[in-house]
């Protein structure tokens, strides 16, 4: 076990895990931050995205030893108010159906606009391929992140 | 106007009470339709007769619905209370959607199971709504003392000839004391306002915080994490376990093997497990737990011989040119027709086992003590999970508590309790509050599987291009695909339908539109095979077959009705322009029956790389009184997505019993990058009661994506995964 304080939704978190308990179990099971999902655990599925210092990254593949002081930023961090432009947008095209795989989706969605604020579709596909919607609902995720660009 | 009567089995359907703070509650049955035949009768579990919702009217005016259904992404927590708010006549805006709670001690919270849906909800949740307003305005008519036939209701508001007004805030705690109307009058369709609204889902708010809203989420104070190893194969199960390793490991707690479903105790049909006996690793943390599952050295001994996918595939096939000892219907003399024919065509169509493959994964909160067993998890028939324990713990019934929460996907798979069963066994034997998780391997290598099919279809046709002659041979792991009763038979005179069963110890189960999932595309691909051969239109051909089916039908115990058929059809034909061309755009279609509604969809897709790109699916859907357009075009375009992408890409195979596929490095799930650039849905416009929704836009699009590939390749697909196959099969000439 070692000690670690984490920065993570502009807030100092410390634990004591061992060094390879990815984020993703730190976030659950130490910090009860439950909005970051578990979906395959090898990156696969991206229900676990987080920000990593701004950049969308599978949680479950990242050792708390690696995290350092770097700012994560989970579902629960995107705004205050869930007044994010994709979280509103999420709501404007009712997106989700059974909801598990969304975080990790608007994270993702997120990040990509926060890098690229009025992506093509060709864009959209290439930043959104690592996350699945199990439910199917792919084309209101891409029209929801339209809308976000034109507000974001 | 339809008047209702609001008990039978001389049982009453509701009961009333007052509410604390003021106001009243209603108590009804979210399940029950009032006026159920005999047959529904003797299915159901007697708990279902019992109270489960409640709808509460407070002093304020705000209305709460609260649900006994869980949500596993139909949306039926939204619009099952739409339907109450709608009888009810008030502000959509006014009600509270909640979830019920475990606090058994109130109400007797028995338990919806299955994929309980708005055809058997609809007229047991207008009658609540309807009965909740007859007890207001009477309650209003006393208090005034006018006649209840000089009232009106909007909005949550009273209204009498004079212009006086109530609000149903301020006379909901008279209502209490009105007595349960015996007869209530529902609305008549054309006079719904929030039924056919599109209405938000209500946990929208919740998802995009990430509240902690599944089983998976759940955590209590001083719970364990227990994690199950489950033999690599099917047909195996544990003899030995060295766990020296493992337990020396931080935050391993304990390791031993269980069997959660001992011999000779009474199963009930959602019991299916192949591994019944297992591994299991109990800590404080979920890593610690995966770390320790690796750590272990476990001895597995064969109980039957693991199979390999060309073994079943080749039994299955041999199968085909096998009558069964007696057909399942048999019209005309078929065998006549076929050696009339100057034409006859025949194909066989195969798929794989498909996991389910919810994005969360199995898992369940149990605490078992010596007098009680509280469990918490995403289940979709707790009824009959909890009988399970009654044998499995040796408590009674009225000891076991299960609470359902949101599930993170079903599409069958959670009709399929082991993993709770599992949980509770696991916290029995520790005498401690455990959460049970599967990793994705265990999840997706655990069996339960959408079966392995094939079906062998063969059409006679003669000198002037008619269809006079259909056979139908289909076999599947553990049951056959083929619905006897569904169409062309009916439309076709000479007509055969046999079945074949193979077993195998590879489990199966239901997975989203059972057997359908298959055979739609199957049958419609050959359909489209068939009017290539006559030389007909694809569309023309199947509207000639509904016209014969409804003036003039063969047989009579055909499952479908010609005529909404042919509308979906039609419908889809008018939409998408069918008979108009674009330069490089390929075109299939495809129409299929199936939860008692009609669909039909056109495919345009253009081949990129050799790949489909699919540009635009227009679909057609009957499924009567649409209740939420929003949450139904969800639905309808998940479902096609869904068909398209395991059609495509899916399939487990298996090589001694061993899955070869275990996460989604592996089995490949359909990704935004592939899925249709668009989709445009149309409901028809009927005043037909709801039928379903959740699964019938599935199963006819990998017939329409099929079609659409040979229309641009000239290649026909008989296997799935498509992927896999395109380009190798034979061009027809």
């Amino acid at each position: 076990m070692a000690e670690y304080t984490l920065n993570i939704n502009g807030k100092p978190h410390h634990v004591d895990v061992a060094p390879d308990t990815p984020l993703l179990w730190v976030l659950r099971d130490h910090l009860k931050l439950l909005g970051t999902k578990f979906g395959c655990g090898i990156g696969q599925c991206g229900a676990c995205t987080i920000h990593f210092d701004g950049i969308a990254t599978r949680s479950c593949l990242i050792p708390v030893s690696a995290a350092g002081s770097k700012s994560i930023t989970t579902i629960e961090g995107l705004s205050k108010k869930q007044d994010h432009p994709v979280q509103q947008a999420w709501i404007e095209h009712d997106v989700p159906q059974c909801g598990y795989c969304q975080s990790g989706q608007m994270m993702s969605a997120a990040a990509l606009l926060k890098q690229n604020p009025s992506p093509s579709d060709s864009e959209i596909d290439a930043a959104m391929s690592g996350n699945i919607c199990r439910c199917g609902t792919y084309i209101r995720i891409k029209a929801a992140i339209k809308t976000a660009a034109t507000k974001s | 106007m339809t008047l209702i009567k609001t008990n039978y089995n001389r049982r009453s359907f509701l009961k009333v009470s007052a509410a604390a703070g003021g106001g009243i509650i209603l108590g009804f049955n979210w399940l029950v339709s009032c006026t159920p035949s005999e047959k529904q009768l003797a299915q159901m579990p007697e708990e279902w007769f019992n109270i489960n919702a409640f709808l509460k009217i407070g002093d304020n005016g705000i209305v709460t619905i609260m649900s006994p259904n869980p949500e596993i992404g139909q949306n039926v927590k939204t619009s099952m209370p739409m339907i109450v708010a709608e009888e009810l006549d008030v502000d959509w805006k006014n009600v509270v959607v909640e979830q019920a709670g475990l606090d058994t001690q109130k109400y007797t919270r028995q338990l919806a199971g299955g994929s309980q849906s708005i055809r058997q909800g609809w007229q047991s949740l207008r009658m609540a709504g309807a009965t909740a307003r007859r007890m207001l305005l009477e309650a209003a008519a006393k208090q005034w003392n006018v006649p209840v036939s000089e009232l009106t209701t909007a909005g949550g508001m009273i209204k009498d000839k004079s212009g006086q007004s109530i609000s149903y805030g301020e006379i909901a705690s008279a209502a209490a004391n009105i007595a349960v109307p015996e007869e209530v009058e529902l609305k008549d369709p054309k006079d719904f306002k929030i039924i056919g609204q599109p209405t938000k889902n209500v946990d929208g708010p919740k998802i995009i915080k990430g509240e902690p809203l599944f089983g998976l989420d759940y955590y209590e104070k001083d719970m364990l994490i227990a994690m199950i190893v489950h033999p690599p194969a099917f047909g195996l199960k544990p003899k030995n376990v060295d766990d020296s390793e493992a337990k020396a490991l931080p935050g391993v707690k304990d390791v031993f093997i269980i069997n959660s479903l001992p011999d000779g105790i009474e199963k009930q049909w959602s019991d299916v497990n192949a591994f019944p006996e297992l591994v299991v690793v109990v800590g404080t943390s979920t890593w610690e737990v995966m770390k320790a599952k690796k750590a272990l050295k476990i001895e597995w001994e064969e109980v039957t011989p693991g199979e390999n996918t060309e073994d079943y595939m080749n039994g299955l096939a041999a199968l085909m040119d096998k009558a069964p000892e007696q057909a399942d219907r048999k019209d005309g003399n078929p065998d006549d027709a076929f050696k009339k024919a100057t034409k006859t065509i025949e194909r066989t169509y195969t798929a794989p086992f498909l996991a389910h493959n919810t994005m969360e994964p199995m898992n369940f909160f149990a605490h078992v003590t010596a007098d009680k067993a509280e469990l918490v998890g995403p289940i979709q028939t707790p009824e009959y999970l909890r009988k399970t324990l009654v044998e499995t713990l040796g408590l009674p019934e009225d000891k076991i508590s299960i609470m359902m929460t949101r599930m993170g996907g079903g599409f069958g798979r959670r009709l399929y309790g082991n993993f709770a069963v599992e949980a509770a066994a696991i916290s029995k034997k520790l005498n401690a509050p455990v959460k049970l998780v599967y990793t994705r391997e265990d999840d997706m290598t655990q069996g339960t599987y959408r079966p392995a099919y094939t079906v062998k279809y063969q059409a006679a046709i003669d000198a002037d291009n008619n269809l006079i002659g259909f056979k139908v041979r289909g076999a599947g792991i553990n049951g056959s695909p083929v619905f006897n009763n569904r169409f062309p038979a009916g439309a076709v005179d000479n007509y055969l339908a046999e079945n074949h069963s193979l077993s195998s110890n590879i489990s199966t189960g239901a997975w989203r539109a059972p057997s359908s999932n298959f055979i739609a595309f199957a049958e419609q691909s050959f359909l489209d095979e068939i009017a290539e051969t006559v030389g007909k239109d694809p569309i023309d051909f199947r509207l000639e077959l509904f016209d014969r089916a409804k003036s003039n039908p063969v047989g009579t115990e055909n499952d479908y009705d010609p005529e909404r058929y042919a509308g979906v059809l039609k419908l889809v034909k008018e939409k998408s322009g069918w008979g108009t061309s674009k330069p490089g755009v390929s075109r299939g279609v495809s129409a299929y029956y199936c939860h008692n509604s009609y669909v039909a969809q056109v495919i345009d897709l253009v081949m990129k790389d050799d790949k489909p790109v699919i540009q635009k699916i227009w679909c057609a859907i009957d499924c009567g009184i649409v209740v939420n357009p929003e949450g139904a075009l969800n639905q309808v375009e998940g479902g096609m997505i869904d068909g398209l992408g395991h059609a495509m890409y899916s399939a487990m195979t298996f090589k001694e019993g061993n899955p070869n596929q275990n996460n989604f490095n592996n089995y490949k799930l359909i990704r935004m990058s592939e899925a249709p650039l668009e989709i445009e849905t149309f409901f028809v416009q009927n005043g037909i009661d709801p039928t379903g929704l959740g699964e019938p836009s599935l199963p006819p699009v990998a017939a329409a994506l099929a079609n659409a590939i040979y229309s641009a390749t000239g290649s026909r697909i008989s296997s799935q995964p498509f992927a896999e196959h395109m380009g190798k099969e034979k061009v027809m000439n």
